[in-house]
């Protein structure tokens, strides 16, 4: 068949052609590829990887924050306060949200707790939220049209980090700017609400690991993408951690959030390798997937992390398993409702408003296991007291 | 059969480089893991086959098999004996969709590719609304079974793909794969020739619809709730059914060979997977090997006494 | 079944601007019942805003369709060429020029590269452009893991600026409207595009090298993209890596087409068209995010008016002789 050969050859030219000119001259660095090889299987660190906000957020795990111990969503680690008398102003107030998305499950329990925390307020007057459906240009033209319908204050969760922050530098000089969850890169936002944030998350896992998994023990770490800056905090903690360590990485995988491709990967490691002897991962909603290979396979699962989701912590709970679940609280999704009536009230807020974010442990799990709860609910939502509890969020009142 | 060809000397070459790699991959255990992996792809490709050899394309099973596995977790919530009704219902609504997407395109005579995008559309909103946006409820373990279990060392997905995939060449054996391969291939002259032409095609978009009830039920089985379960596939089907030498326009290609196609693509992301080609350049490899094996097989096609002109359209 | 009729153009454009223009009447009286209003300044903006990247992609996979072809590598080609964009721009003013040089340079490429798959190695366009969708995807995503590049503040105001109620971005929309109905309505390449996508056998008979016009309506209808590309670029002032696939632009481009009228054959359909369909749906957008719909509904609506306008130009075309 000289036909299709020549044909071959003549698309692997055209393709080769096409990478080439597809490389811009100042390229950046290919980030944590697969290839290079150091002691313990981690890789190259990430280029997202920032050494003092490590070390900043890995201190804050220890320390007390400041404000009402049983609403964590009102508290702040070390905060540094700022007068903000400049935006008082008399109610009703309307509030604007320029939301990311609510594609998936973290972002629709915590949707529902904003929703749920604005009807407690009757200071506010009316409360407009659009959402970008994932869309950095769809998000840029949202907050321009919702400066145009005269909020008092405007919320945003960005869908990016570095494309976001032209349009919110726009708006801060009209209105006083709320930022939460993922940042942007100017300080001209009022307040700046998060939790410890993601090296926290990842050091916090990967230590657990340390701990629980014998010397020499091969680690398999399974990750969502590359390239999303709130993941490759958490698996550069990570590394940093398992490069100190005595743990062997096996493998790095990428999983896309999907459990069916998850739990392929696993049983091709368990194959491969005979025993894994820990799971580390970037994000708790494939983690169930990740611990039914191991049944499927009739091993024991090992030490394994997840988030707080009901299904991994009913998981967690019936198998009995060596498991730590760190979060990233969905109860951050009321805090930019309480710093907006703050800001407009006049009051102080933190700068950076560093929320807790307490993880999981064998001993707290009962604390946080709701069987009436959906399996994907994140049990950090700090919405059991507020109204339409557990409907709203899909539960059974029990 | 001789499209085939192609298709099966590139799944060969695969299949020796993922042993050369991984020598338990011959063993039994090995290559029926491999098939239970297959397995939903490859009923998918035997479903979508039905509808491209009709001349037309199903865009809308990925979204189906999604809204099915969030209907059944929604439906069942853990509840056992819920189990078999809600399997039945959700056979029924694969025949459903499969039906309303059929009936728009051959009575309202809009292009399937634009029936099957708009029914994508409504599926992955309507599912999504019922349930709030996030999946809810569980599924039970007699559902999870399918997808996870097996009878002795054999998975059931491997069992039910035996008996699908020998059902599918039953079919196109009899008349109907006849009047289907006829409609597929000249609608007009089918019709001139008594063919119920609008009849065979609605009944192959239900095979479609009924192809992604089943492989919702096995990947939903396999791995539980999840609101990605079915992203993509449309794609992955219709590419493993153009793989196996299948044409787009219809007329053309054996079930058996777009079949190979879904196992052949399984094997390639297998292989890909096993060589640690670096996650991103996967998706590279992968079209390459696509738009090659597939122009392999369609240079030859002049060779052939009629040669089949307008291959190049979208749709007809 | 493709009619050598070629059917004027116009038709299901003036239908669909009628209807355009109902959903905007519609859509005040929905909003104004809500308290608000529907056409202030800003939402006018917003719509053009909203519209012009999907309208240029639009516009050069109409192109595509009409020769009888389509294209899905369109929003990896919009990733890809935001990142080349952004990259050599590097923040630069003088840089621009060299710029989108590139990007027209790899657009075209890679048109050129989606044509020849088709016309010589005799792949579907469907599978053609997946597979070239694929290779773009893996090339990006292997060099690139979030937004890079800069884009200096003067190239910006093709993203940003506007001229009272018009945007620039709207402009070089309309621009490439019009390049596009002048090339279809006034130039040979215009009247073969519809020849070959009416009836590929007839072209080549009456004398018409097929394959070189697909190949041509494939590089223009890259080009395109590379332009929306830069587009999305001057609106985020970085190169973004998903920018194309989070806007759908492949399969949303597609829609707009066939819901202007353009047969998803070929060969038959315009420009107009499509201007109507990318406006409709931006329309149609801008009255969710006034009532703030959730997307799920906004999916089944769109879902739903796109086959419903495709069986109604069904129908009409159904009535006429065959």
């Amino acid at each position: 068949m000289p036909r299709p050969k020549a044909a071959i050859a003549v698309l692997a030219a055209l393709v080769l052609t096409g990478c080439t000119t597809d490389k811009p001259t100042a390229a950046t660095e290919p980030a944590a590829s697969a290839a290079s090889t150091q002691d313990s299987g981690t890789g190259a660190q990430s280029k997202f990887f920032v050494q003092a906000d490590f070390d900043a957020q890995l201190a804050m795990r220890s320390q007390t924050p400041e404000g009402p111990e049983d609403r964590p969503w009102e508290q702040a680690i070390a905060p540094k306060m700022i007068d903000t008398a400049q935006y008082k102003k008399d109610g009703p107030y309307h509030l604007c949200f320029s939301n990311a998305a609510i594609d998936n499950p973290w972002r629709q329990v915590g949707w529902k707790t904003m929703q749920a925390e604005v009807g407690l307020h009757e200071e506010i007057g009316k409360f407009t939220a659009l959402d970008a459906e994932g869309k950095d240009d769809k998000q840029i033209s949202d907050i321009a049209e919702l400066q145009a319908k005269g909020c008092d204050a405007l919320i945003v969760s960005p869908n990016t980090t570095a494309t976001l922050t032209p349009a919110v530098t726009a708006a801060c000089e009209k209105v006083p700017v709320i930022v939460f969850d993922r940042g942007v890169e100017t300080d001209c936002p009022v307040t700046f609400i998060k939790p410890i944030g993601g090296y926290a998350f990842g050091a916090d896992a990967a230590e657990f690991l340390t701990e629980k998994v014998p010397a020499g023990g091969k680690v398999l770490a399974l990750r969502i993408l590359p390239g999303v800056d709130v993941l490759e905090t958490r698996w550069s903690a990570a590394k940093v951690v398992f490069d100190q360590s005595d743990l062997q990485v096996v493998g790095v995988e990428f999983t896309d959030g999907d459990a069916a491709k998850t739990k392929n990967i696993v049983s091709d490691y368990i194959q491969r390798h005979g025993k894994i002897d820990g799971v580390w991962m970037d994000a708790g909603a494939t983690a169930v997937a990740a611990i039914e290979a191991f049944e499927d396979a009739g091993l024991p699962v090992p030490p394994i992390n997840g988030e707080d989701q009901q299904d991994f912590l009913q998981k967690w709970k019936d198998a009995g398993l060596t498991a730590v679940a760190p979060t990233y609280p969905t109860y951050q999704w009321r805090t930019p409702i309480i710093a907006a009536l703050r800001i407009l009230g006049g009051e102080q807020v933190p700068e950076t408003w560093n929320l807790p974010q307490p993880k999981v442990t064998g001993e707290t799990l009962g604390d946080y296991l709701q069987p009436d709860m959906p399996p994907l609910h994140y049990a950090l939502c700090g919405c059991e007291d507020l109204p339409g509890f557990p409907e709203a969020w899909g539960g059974k009142k029990s | 059969m001789r499209r085939a060809l192609p298709v099966l000397a590139v799944l060969a070459a695969l299949l020796t480089a993922i042993a050369l790699v991984n020598p338990h991959f011959l063993e039994p255990a090995g290559f029926l893991a491999f098939l239970k992996r297959a397995a939903p792809l490859v009923i998918l490709a035997a479903g979508q086959y039905f509808v491209i050899v009709s001349g037309e394309f199903d865009l809308s099973v990925g979204s189906l098999v999604t809204a099915e596995v969030v209907i059944a977790a929604r439906l069942i919530d853990g509840d056992e004996s819920a189990t078999w009704p809600v399997l039945a219902l959700l056979i029924a609504a694969g025949l459903l969709v499969g039906l309303v997407n059929g009936v728009v395109t051959t009575k309202m005579r809009v292009p399937s590719f634009i029936v099957t995008l708009g029914m994508l559309l409504v599926l992955s909103g309507a599912v999504f609304l019922w349930t709030g946006g996030a999946p809810r409820g569980a599924l039970s373990e007699g559902f999870r079974v399918f997808g996870r279990g097996g009878l002795g060392p054999v998975p059931w997905s491997v069992l039910i793909l035996v008996v699908l995939g020998a059902a599918a060449i039953r079919l196109m054996r009899a008349d109907f794969g006849k009047t289907l391969m006829a409609a597929g291939d000249n609608e007009r002259a089918a019709a001139l020739s008594g063919v119920r032409v609008d009849r065979v095609k609605i009944f192959a978009f239900m095979l479609s619809g009924l192809a992604a009830a089943v492989a919702a039920i096995l990947l939903g089985g396999f791995a539980g709730v999840s609101a990605q379960v079915g992203q993509g596939l449309e794609f992955s089907a219709i590419t493993a059914v153009v793989l196996g030498g299948v044409t787009l326009g219809g007329g053309r290609g054996s079930v058996p060979a777009a079949m190979a196609g879904a196992v052949t693509l399984e094997a390639l992301f297998t292989l890909l997977n096993l060589y640690g080609v670096s996650g991103a350049l996967e998706f590279t490899v992968q079209g390459v090997i696509i738009i090659a094996a597939i122009a392999a097989g369609a240079v030859r096609l002049p060779r052939k006494p009629t040669p089949r002109t307008g291959d190049a359209h979208a749709a007809s | 079944m493709h009619l050598l009729t070629r059917a004027r153009p116009r038709d299901p454009a003036q239908v669909l601007f009628l209807a355009l223009l109902g959903l905007v009447a519609a859509g005040w009286a929905l909003v104004a019942l809500d308290g608000g209003q529907f056409l202030t300044l800003e939402s006018v903006v917003g719509i053009q805003q909203r519209s012009a990247a999907l309208g240029i992609v639009a516009i050069g996979q109409t192109l595509a369709i009409l020769a009888g072809s389509l294209d899905l590598s369109v929003a990896y080609l919009i990733s890809l060429t935001s990142l080349v964009a952004a990259e050599i721009m590097a923040g630069q003013d003088g840089n621009i020029g060299q710029a989108v040089a590139a990007v027209l340079a790899v657009s075209a490429l890679v048109g050129l590269v989606n044509g020849l798959v088709i016309t010589g190695l005799r792949v579907h366009a469907f599978i053609a452009t997946l597979g070239v969708a694929l290779i773009i995807k893996g090339v990006v995503d292997h060099l690139y893991d979030g937004p890079a590049g800069a884009v200096p503040e003067s190239f910006q105001v093709l993203g940003y600026s506007r001229i009272g109620p018009v945007p620039v971005s709207a402009l070089l929309w309309a621009g490439v409207a019009v390049a596009a109905w002048f090339l279809l309505s006034r130039t040979r390449l215009g009247y073969r595009i519809y020849a070959v996508g009416g009836n590929e056998e007839v072209a080549r008979l009456s004398g018409i090298r097929t394959g070189r016009v697909i190949v041509l309506a494939h590089v223009l209808c890259s080009v395109c993209a590379g332009v929306a590309g830069l587009l999305l670029a001057s609106r985020l002032g970085a190169g973004a890596p998903t920018v194309g696939t989070d806007g759908g632009y492949d399969l949303e481009s597609i829609a707009a087409v066939v819901l202007g009228g353009t047969a998803l054959a070929g060969g038959k359909g315009g420009v107009a068209g499509t201007v109507a369909g990318v406006l409709l749906l931006a329309v149609l957008d801008t009255l969710f995010n006034q009532l703030e719909v959730n997307s799920f509904v906004k999916d089944v609506v769109r879902g739903v008016v796109i086959v419903v306008a495709v069986a109604v130009y069904a129908r009409r075309t159904q009535g006429r002789p065959a």
